[in-house]
């Protein structure tokens, strides 16, 4: 059995992509979980985070919680957030899938603002910048590459990991894979199941080169190192 | 959009608590089978990961050339979803063992070790590759015997990472049912989202996993002596 080839004519089947529930609902409802979910993460990560870092206190804690969430299943939180107050459907989805992006945005803002030579920020001062002008002219642009690292890290984690919704019966594309496995492998499902995981790893892929080159776009030129540079990337896996 | 119940389930309340110590007592025994599936399915998995990571650090460490497409080639497996990855190998393995999901967890687990096996491996200073490099060391056996064990910090830090992300990796195994302790919390869920099964699973993923991070710890003190007269 070539499962590849079984996957391939299932992407070929227009109706596989047109029908109700079928691939493009699915991509629709997986970009707009997404994107809720990153967006609830960067209004609460990078306020705290910058705010730490223009402080230039909290590390430990920041590193402690970031490693924390590490040790909590993503599946955990998608199966309990249901059964709370927030009911079924996507809010609790969201949720979950932000509590998990708020580590890396978090950890990265701080880093991005601590980074910044003393002297540099002695300068502004002396200059006669108040602290929130500090903030908004100097640090702010100066942590930019963190920033969109951060961002970038916790986007493509989000968009992986909107996946396992499916198993909660949350949307998203792990339903077309999910709904494959309910088929069955042997009764023609496995080309689903491949056809899904094709769809889902490109997309994250996708995602991934989209905001690398955002990335660069948003770095002022002076910033811009030889070497790319991907602060904290250790501390944000998913 | 699928039709979504609209509200928790009817029997919703007190008959269905968040945590009960009668569940534990009555399903202790599949409770601990889940658990020991679960620690079994990461320690292999860890394990190969790091025979397969530090070997590849040592190559990128040595052939500097080689770095950059090792790093990105464990990225791009690494930026692949779970579940899209239990998808493809699903298929191929079959869902009759764990074998997928063992796989799947290997390829996580491997960019955390090698970057950090490479990170402990560079940091090693120049002047102690010199000063080996004097003693008449050769190339394996100044690895063995003095970058090796001056990397043994950021191998640790690697395998602990590694160790705690493959934890919560191994419940979404629970797909095709073989996530130990995600096989839980999914049939808990599945089973008139029977809170208390959820729950207890969960809480136990979080333990095992601070306890795996926690002897590996351990285990990196006992290994790195010098670090600790330095501190103290």
């Amino acid at each position: 059995m070539n499962y590849l080839q079984e996957g391939i004519v299932w992407l070929n089947d227009p109706l596989n992509w047109t029908n109700p529930d079928s691939l493009l609902d699915r991509l629709g409802e997986h970009l707009v979980i997404t994107f809720w979910a990153v967006l609830l993460g960067c209004a609460v990560g990078w306020p705290i985070g910058i705010w730490l870092g223009h402080r230039g206190r909290g590390g430990g804690a920041v590193i402690t919680v970031a490693n924390l969430t590490l040790a909590i299943p993503t599946l955990a939180l998608l199966t309990i957030l249901p059964l709370t107050p927030l009911g079924f459907g996507m809010p609790p989805v969201i949720v979950a899938l932000a509590v998990f992006a708020i580590p890396p945005l978090l950890a990265n803002a701080y880093t991005g603002l601590r980074q910044i030579d003393p002297e540099t920020r002695e300068a502004a001062k002396g200059m006669g910048l108040s602290g929130n002008q500090l903030l908004w002219r100097v640090e702010l642009p100066l942590s930019m590459p963190y920033l969109a690292a951060g961002l970038r890290t916790a986007a493509v984690q989000v968009v992986a990991t909107a996946a396992l919704a499916a198993l909660v019966n949350g949307g998203g594309l792990g339903e077309i894979i999910s709904a494959g496995f309910g088929i069955g492998m042997s009764n023609g499902g496995g080309g689903q199941i491949v056809a899904g995981g094709i769809v889902v790893a490109l997309l994250a892929l996708l995602v991934e080169a989209f905001l690398a080159i955002v990335q660069r776009l948003v770095t002022p030129r002076g910033l811009r190192p030889a070497r790319r540079r991907r602060a904290a990337s250790a501390v944000a896996a998913g | 959009m699928p039709a979504w119940p609209l509200a928790a389930p009817a029997d919703d309340g007190p008959g269905n608590p968040w945590f009960s110590w009668r569940y534990v007592q009555d399903n202790f025994g599949d409770i601990l089978s889940a658990l020991q599936f679960h620690a079994g399915l990461t320690a292999r998995a860890v394990l190969i990961a790091m025979i397969v990571a530090v070997p590849l650090a040592v190559l990128a460490y040595w052939i500097r050339p080689l770095t950059g497409p090792i790093l990105a080639l464990s990225g791009v497996l690494y930026t692949i979803p779970s579940l899209a990855l239990l998808a493809l190998l699903a298929p191929l393995v079959g869902t009759t063992t764990d074998t997928s999901v063992l796989i799947a967890l290997v390829l996580y687990a491997l960019l955390v070790v090698v970057r950090n096996s490479l990170a402990g491996l560079t940091q090693v200073p120049g002047e102690v590759r010199d000063a080996a490099l004097g003693m008449g060391y050769g190339k394996f056996g100044r690895l063995w015997r003095i970058e090796l064990p001056l990397a043994v910090p950021g191998i640790i830090t690697g395998l602990r990472l590694a160790t705690v992300s493959t934890v919560a990796l191994v419940t979404v195994g629970g797909l095709i049912g073989q996530g130990g302790l995600g096989d839980m919390i999914l049939g808990g869920f599945r089973n008139n989202y029977y809170k208390a099964e959820i729950m207890t699973a969960s809480l136990l993923c979080v333990a095992l996993a601070l306890v795996l991070d926690l002897i590996l710890a351990g285990l990196g003190r006992l290994l790195t002596p010098w670090t600790r007269e330095r501190r103290s």
